[in-house]
């Protein structure tokens, strides 16, 4: 579908997934990860999206522009672990046409 | 022993709406949850957020449907066993179980209900290379019992509520109250972290930010923290100290469930939907966001239903073959083992001259 954007994600055990997000779905890099089944259920999305548990934290690897950090995304990564300077919470993080091409590598599980 | 007809693992909502609807059966219900509070996540994770798909609630507070759900199962008196984890299930001769929690409680019930969420919640453990070492020795991870810090050296770390609370708590009980965070902003409700600042201006917290405590110092207790401190320039010093508390966070483990001989999938409990929610041993059902099955959804309303559902067979199991109807609570009105009696009032029946 052409509203779709082309993602690629590295899951924990380092092999990456080249997977297509719908932009329209009002759907975040967290639920794309979870559509996927990247990661395992129970633990990404613990919160279910309220920037609260920092389970789905990832590394942006390419340099796309991404919405600006807030409030309580940059709370939640100051008490996470393993967060390094391009760590995002990736429920965060709405897809949207810009992000096509844009690569992360979830962070491990804590 | 603690005897009941059901016994329900979790007290989150799903959990709680179980008891009213056993109620309705005649079935009494006892709740064990990890947590120290009823409501789950709701009450942990989110309780001043909003819920908008609760059938009828066109919003309510996560703290509020707890609140809610309390007060709806309430005439049927349900026990709690709260901060402890169901850790082995033992199945009895008769089919009944016998579940055993980490502190050694014992629970004894025909039916067993696991309505766990997505597990208990453990803290989450900062990653210190040496920690392990020093666990319940200088080391805690949650605040049980606030006076073994009366008179100590105490060193919190974290910046949410809880690490902000018990650092003020603390500073009326301890003889020395540190806080270590790793950014100058604190994430808590904006009266605590007012009283924090007064504290500190008082000199009554030692606030050190932004940092982090990368190593523990101590031979058979802890001694110090190493502190790592990265305003303008790196510096890493020692902080003498009795306790060590990091407090970042609960994360949500199956755990113990795991070894219960359930058949596991996704990190969820298979279930037969198609009937009673009931898991591969008969007697012990999985209920809400633990359970699975095609078309699962995690929704609280999902939970509603599946308890209420549950409800049915587990009657089945205790009185077999006695005879049941469904009845309204709007006809039959809702009896409480407390004595208490709803129900609708009369019509009033009077001619029109």
């Amino acid at each position: 579908m052409e509203q779709d954007v082309t993602l690629k994600i590295t899951d924990r055990d380092g092999v990456a997934h080249e997977v297509l997000a719908p932009t329209d779905m009002a759907m975040n890099l967290m639920e794309v990860v979870r559509s996927y089944e990247l990661a395992p259920e129970g633990t990404i999305g613990i919160c279910g999206g309220m920037a609260m548990c920092a389970s789905c934290q990832c590394y942006v690897l390419s340099d796309h522009e991404l919405p600006e950090m807030q409030d309580d995304e940059e709370a939640m990564l100051s008490e996470a672990f393993y967060v390094k300077d391009n760590s995002r919470l990736g429920c965060q993080i709405q897809i949207t046409p810009e992000l096509d091409g844009l690569e992360v590598e979830l962070a491990p599980e804590s | 022993m603690i005897k009941t007809d059901i016994l329900i693992i979790g007290a989150g909502p799903t959990g709680l709406f179980t008891v009213f609807e056993a109620g309705l059966l005649k079935l009494k219900c006892h709740l064990i949850d990890a947590l120290p509070q009823p409501g789950g996540q709701c009450s942990e994770i989110y309780p001043k957020k909003p819920i908008y798909d609760i059938p009828a609630y066109p919003e309510i507070l996560a703290g509020d449907l707890t609140d809610k759900l309390l007060e709806q199962c309430k005439q049927f008196e349900p026990g709690f066993t709260l901060g402890e984890r169901a850790e082995t299930i033992e199945k009895q001769e008769d089919g009944t179980f016998i579940v055993t929690t980490n502190k050694g409680t014992q629970h004894h019930a025909p039916v067993v209900a696991i309505a766990g969420g997505l597990g208990s919640f453990e803290p989450r453990k900062p990653l210190i290379h040496n920690i392990a070492d020093f666990e319940d020795k200088g080391v805690e991870y949650m605040i049980k019992e606030p006076d073994m810090y009366r008179g100590k050296k105490v060193v919190i770390a974290g910046g949410g509520d809880s690490a902000l609370d018990w650092s003020i708590f603390l500073s009326d009980v301890a003889s020395e109250v540190t806080l270590i965070h790793r950014r100058n902003e604190f994430r808590g409700h904006l009266d605590s972290v007012e009283k924090a600042q007064e504290l500190k201006n008082q000199g009554k917290i030692n606030l050190i930010t932004p940092a982090e405590v990368t190593g523990i110092v101590g031979d058979h207790h802890v001694k110090a923290v190493v502190v790592s401190q990265a305003e303008h320039i790196q510096k890493e010093f020692e902080i003498e100290c009795d306790h060590f508390i990091p407090l970042f966070g609960l994360s949500p483990k199956l755990g113990p469930i795991a070894n219960w001989g359930l058949e596991i999938e996704k990190n969820a409990i298979k279930v037969n939907n198609a009937l009673d929610y009931q898991t591969n041993i008969p007697g012990i059902f999985a209920v809400g966001d633990v359970n699975t099955y095609p078309g699962k959804l995690k929704l609280i309303l999902c939970g509603f239903h599946e308890a209420t559902l549950m409800c049915q067979a587990a009657y089945q199991i205790i009185n077999p073959g006695k005879k049941y109807v469904l009845k309204y609570t709007t006809v039959s009105g809702v009896d409480g083992f407390d004595g208490t009696r709803k129900e609708a009032p009369k019509a009033v029946v009077k001619a029109i001259d």
